[in-house]
């Protein structure tokens, strides 16, 4: 960084450094992406007892490269009816919110791009604007199943977000702050000396629960798919969309699985503490490869719910999150704040 | 002029473009996002303040929850926009009258030496570690916890006002109860019989019959 300032002066190298670190953090980000759909293909396959895909490249690896090469030749179609400028920015409505969400989610203790002080509320408002691009994206196709998906996707969303915001409000109380990296810190020291069980997805139980499968209703994920649903409404909001267009979406889709599993991971799951004692040496030191373990965990559970379960009907999805995900929460928020103010508290 | 007046004047701007957007655009869809535009931009007005809280909040509250809504609602309208701006140019004089004389009431206000703004000094920058949070959250619950509860209060009437007045039975409602569906037992719905897979043919020639038809 001093290098940077000075060769370039001091604002202009600030500028680049920044820069830099943001291309540090979206290209592993879009390679993970990448190898997170052949992940999904693959562990599908294998719970349905199939090899998945493996003829490109040796075993199968080079696969999300051919897909994004077919995906980047395509003819990107606007269909005549459409409403043309809104049917173009829909699709980075969808992903700017995925990417710059990333900008507060910390690594390690140091390791952050901008550690702001509330670093959670900035991650819950900007990925509460990533139902713009679907609600966009259904209503400039001017088609009927791409309405229907938006229609039923910005319902799904905005009650999704209820249940998940109180599900963190839990993890706000007993940690005293909205910085992730002060979020994490506190997890460090607890009851059981900052190993495993002193994290919080053991005092949150319910609301762990609850913010995992809110994560994956607030990302369309199977068994809520219902914004895409391709047996009801073909493929919903992205029906009217080809080529490269298309793949913007799927990319925002995955790149919000990754950040959901990053915020659990962080959250609940201690971030990149690691489990074991510190006097086990290499296992016991935290680091990212914990936080990157952990996230790994939290992908594979996505992918095993959606070869697991049939999607949900839609009355099903409203009543499991008003009459069941929200109450369970605010009930464990009184608990929790009983807990915090009696002398059994975890929590100093 | 530093970073920051830039910066000002910049979302300053598209503030008022999107503001204008918001009155003049012909679909109201486009008006809608318009809006939405204009909450994001009063937002950065706010982050230049040192208000992240508000700003943030700004954000998730209004961007990311009512004005969902509200273009959920705006996109199923039928409206004929023709029909919307019919006598327009009629009704543009008394309209723009009265627009100006309350521009010129608040102006009056503003300017006026008892309004005391001038006795405001620019807030004074913050430290670096400052919690807006947390200072807000001291202030709602000790100096004015009283109107803080008020204000939930009123809310809390107003939801249940809004619910008790929608919440109509209708008659082709198909609602139905998961408690019972949970309960269901698989004898409830499936009576299994016991019998035989086949009949047993009355006359075991009419096999060879067929073949000999054959």
């Amino acid at each position: 960084m001093e290098l940077l300032q000075n060769l370039l002066g001091l604002e202009a190298g600030l500028t680049v450094w920044t820069v830099l670190k943001i291309v540090a953090i979206v290209a592993p980000m879009m390679i993970t992406v990448a190898y997170l759909t052949l992940a999904e293909r693959k562990v599908i396959g294998w719970i349905q007892l199939r090899i998945g895909p493996n003829r490109v490249g040796p075993r199968g690896l080079l696969q999300p490269l051919a897909d994004g090469v077919k995906l980047l030749m395509k003819e990107i179609i606007l269909p005549t009816a459409s409403n043309k400028s809104l049917f173009l920015i829909g699709p980075v409505l969808s992903i700017m919110p995925a990417l710059v969400a990333w900008a507060v989610v910390p690594f390690t203790d140091h390791l952050v791009l901008s550690n702001i002080d509330a670093s959670l509320l900035f991650v819950m408002a900007i990925t509460s604007m990533g139902v713009y691009g679907v609600i966009v994206a259904g209503w400039a196709s001017n088609s009927k199943y791409a309405f229907l998906g938006a229609m039923r996707s910005a319902a799904q969303i905005v009650s999704y977000e209820i249940a998940m915001g109180c599900a963190l409000v839990g993890v706000l109380m007993v940690s005293g702050s909205l910085n992730l990296v002060a979020i994490v810190q506190q997890q460090a020291h607890g009851m059981a000396g900052g190993s495993l069980f002193s994290w919080n997805w053991l005092p949150l139980f319910p609301m762990f629960l609850v913010y995992l499968i809110s994560g994956v209703a607030e990302t369309n994920r199977a068994p809520f798919d219902v914004a895409e649903g391709e047996s009801e409404i073909v493929a919903g909001f992205h029906v009217e969309y080809s080529g490269m267009a298309f793949a913007v979406f799927f990319l925002a889709e995955y790149a919000n699985m990754i950040l959901v599993a990053a915020m659990t991971a962080i959250m609940f799951l201690g971030g990149w503490l690691s489990p074991f004692p510190a006097s086990w040496g290499f296992l016991g030191a935290s680091g990212f490869g914990w936080l990157a373990v952990k996230m790994a965990f939290v992908l594979y559970c996505f992918l095993w719910f959606r070869a697991t379960f049939p999607r949900y009907r839609y009355d099903q999805i409203m009543r499991l999150g008003w009459k069941v995900f929200i109450p369970v929460t605010l009930v464990w928020l009184l608990v929790v704040g009983a807990w915090m103010m009696s002398p059994l508290t975890l929590w100093h | 002029m530093n970073f920051q007046t830039v910066v000002f004047y910049v979302l300053s701007a598209i503030l008022i473009f999107a503001s204008l957007r918001v009155i003049t655009a012909k679909n109201p869809v486009h008006a809608a996002l318009f809006l939405v535009l204009a909450f994001f931009t009063s937002a950065g007005h706010w982050l230049l303040m040192q208000a992240e809280f508000l700003a943030i909040t700004l954000v998730l509250v209004y961007v990311g929850a009512v004005m969902v809504l509200f273009l959920f609602v705006v996109m199923m309208l039928d409206v004929n926009f023709e029909q919307l701006r019919e006598g327009f140019w009629r009704n543009l004089p008394l309209a723009g009258t009265v627009a100006l004389i309350m521009v010129g009431e608040m102006a009056l206000i503003l300017m006026s030496p008892e309004a005391q703004l001038s006795h405001y000094q620019a807030a004074a920058p913050l430290a670096a570690d400052a919690s807006n949070v947390k200072e807000l959250g001291r202030q709602l619950y000790t100096t004015y916890l009283l109107p803080f509860e008020l204000a939930s209060v009123v809310l809390l009437v107003g939801m249940v006002a809004a619910i008790a007045l929608t919440m109509r039975k209708r008659k082709d409602n198909k609602t139905v109860n998961p408690g019972l569906q949970v309960k269901v037992r698989r004898d409830d719905r499936v009576r299994l019989v016991k019998m035989d897979a086949e009949k047993k043919p009355a006359q075991p020639e009419t096999a060879d019959a067929a073949e000999q038809q054959a």
